[in-house]
């Protein structure tokens, strides 16, 4: 085959593939303002994405947390910085680690399960029940899921921010020997509002990638079980992928002068 | 009006890439009657309800619901006309996520005809309709037996009194008894709804029972159709082929895809 024909049939495919999202996102969002609205489903996906994450995003950051004090004693001891650990953990935390950290790990928990319960619905033609039922499956699978997850996500970021600047706080004061209130004290002085504002809006735009990475890939599902595991690996991996580069986006947006 | 036939398909035709599935399909089902589709696995018996319930999009021809054209009708012009459809999946098609009662009146709710304390009487009756109890009513999709998933996916098929009921498949998987009590049923219940049945099967023994007219399909065309009693001495090799199962005669099975 001729390798320009090669490239332009990727190419295509990508456009295709960029297309049928995007319409895909488009009459997702549209049921949002359009009755009837399935309230019910929406308080059990925001329980499920938010409420049964908080473990997975609580030990993530608090890790995270930790981990960061350690490595900043590391390397500012070197200058005699130590003073700045505070402020380091605090910035990063809220600004970065939180939503990208809890963005990955709850990619990989919601993103497969949205897409493992959607895709096997596709291929056991339950989303084929639904239309006959005089259900929209858009309105009633789709948008419920893309609605906990925008406002979900900051939630949870929230928490994250909090167990990550504690988890600081216990290696920095248990191990490093800090003043505990000194330590408070920095990172209290040192975090601005848009710190925490800038991160509560990369968590909503992260939320939103993984459910709809979950529901395209799931709602798009073919063949059996295969179908099904092919969507799930597609969802994780694309929204991963995603929240990284609009990460970058909304970095340069938010913090480049 | 009274001429007027429940459900005309004319010329209507579907592929799959280069795989022509239908090809020029012309098929009257009168108010009332019950007509069952026979042919043999890939033969687009599926494709054809799948057309008519607008869950697919023929490329040609015409297909009328009490004499209305339903190919290009807007999605809320569908969803009026969908309210006069029942349908029995193939693998039942019951959503895992909830109990059985909210399986069978899911229309009934989804079309907030009731509320759900009426809804779950209605369900318990509809459940008894198919000689299922009312502890039934509480249990999950995934505790019942594949017979017993049949019988509550036929509840929920009649649960709106639906005007036509589609049986895709009712008995593949069961055994030969629990096969005979749903066609039990389906007769049973379709002439208590006073609907018309439109049913795709393989199972001549199925077909015998609910039929009043059988349709053969062959390579996308309906090649014989005339009423059940006729079926033995149809004169058509391919119908005797068919009914009597042998590997030898016109219909040659594809042993590659």
């Amino acid at each position: 085959m001729n390798p320009l024909q090669a490239i332009g049939r990727v190419f295509l495919k990508f456009l295709g593939t960029t297309g049928r999202l995007i319409s895909f996102m488009a009459l997702g969002l549209s049921h949002i303002v359009r009755p009837p609205y399935y309230p019910r489903i929406i308080l059990r996906q925001m329980i499920d994405i938010g409420y049964y994450s908080l473990p997975v995003v609580g030990l993530t950051a608090v890790f995270a947390g930790m981990v960061l004090a350690l490595q900043s004693y590391t390397g500012f001891s070197r200058f005699s910085a130590e003073g700045a650990i505070a402020n380091v953990v605090v910035l990063s935390i809220t600004r970065e680690l939180g939503p990208v950290l809890a963005g990955l790990m709850v990619a990989g928990r919601i993103g497969a399960s949205l897409a493992a319960e959607i895709g096997t619905m596709r291929v056991t033609e339950q989303i084929d029940a639904l239309t006959t039922l005089s259900t929209n499956p858009m309105k009633y699978l789709v948008t419920p899921r893309l609605i906990a997850g925008i406002t979900m996500f900051p939630l949870l970021v929230l928490v994250a921010d909090v167990i990550g600047v504690f988890g600081g706080y216990l290696v920095a004061v248990y191990k490093l020997g800090f003043n505990p209130a000194n330590y408070l004290q920095n990172t209290w002085d040192f975090l601005t509002a848009e710190d925490v504002n800038s991160g509560l809006v990369k968590a909503a735009v992260f939320g939103f990638i993984v459910s709809l990475m979950g529901c395209y890939h799931g709602y798009n599902s073919k063949g059996g079980a295969q179908g099904v595991g092919t969507a799930t690996t597609n969802a994780v991996v694309s929204a991963s992928i995603l929240i990284l580069c609009s990460d970058y986006i909304l970095t340069e947006i938010f913090f480049a002068k | 009006m009274a001429d007027t036939p429940k459900i005309q398909l004319r010329d209507v035709a579907k592929s799959f890439g280069r795989k022509v599935v239908l090809n020029g399909i012309d098929l009257d089902v009168g108010v009332g009657e019950s007509v069952v589709i026979i042919g043999g696995s890939g033969t687009g018996k599926s494709v054809m309800l799948k057309s008519i319930l607008g869950l697919m999009t023929p490329e040609r021809g015409s297909i009328k619901v009490d004499g209305e054209e339903v190919i290009g009708m807007s999605t809320s012009e569908r969803e009026r006309v969908n309210h006069k459809f029942g349908m029995l999946f193939q693998g039942a098609a019951l959503f895992d996520s909830l109990p059985v009662w909210e399986n069978v009146s899911f229309g009934l709710l989804a079309e907030k005809r009731c509320d759900r304390k009426q809804a779950h009487e209605i369900a318990v009756q509809k459940l008894a309709q198919v000689g299922m109890n009312a502890d039934v009513a509480d249990l999950m999709p995934a505790e019942l037996s594949g017979g017993m998933q049949k019988r509550v996916g036929l509840a929920r098929a009649i649960a709106a009194d639906p005007e036509i009921i589609f049986f895709d498949e009712p008995t593949t998987g069961l055994d030969p008894i629990m096969a005979d009590v749903i066609n039990d049923l389906i007769v049973k219940v379709t002439r208590e709804v006073g609907a018309t049945a439109l049913s795709i099967t393989h199972d001549m023994a199925s077909a015998r029972k609910i039929a009043n007219r059988v349709a053969m399909l062959f390579e996308g065309k309906i090649i014989w159709q005339g009423p059940v009693e006729d079926i033995d001495h149809s004169g058509n090799a391919h119908v005797d082929q068919f009914i009597h199962g042998k590997a030898d005669g016109p219909i040659q099975m594809a042993v590659r895809a």
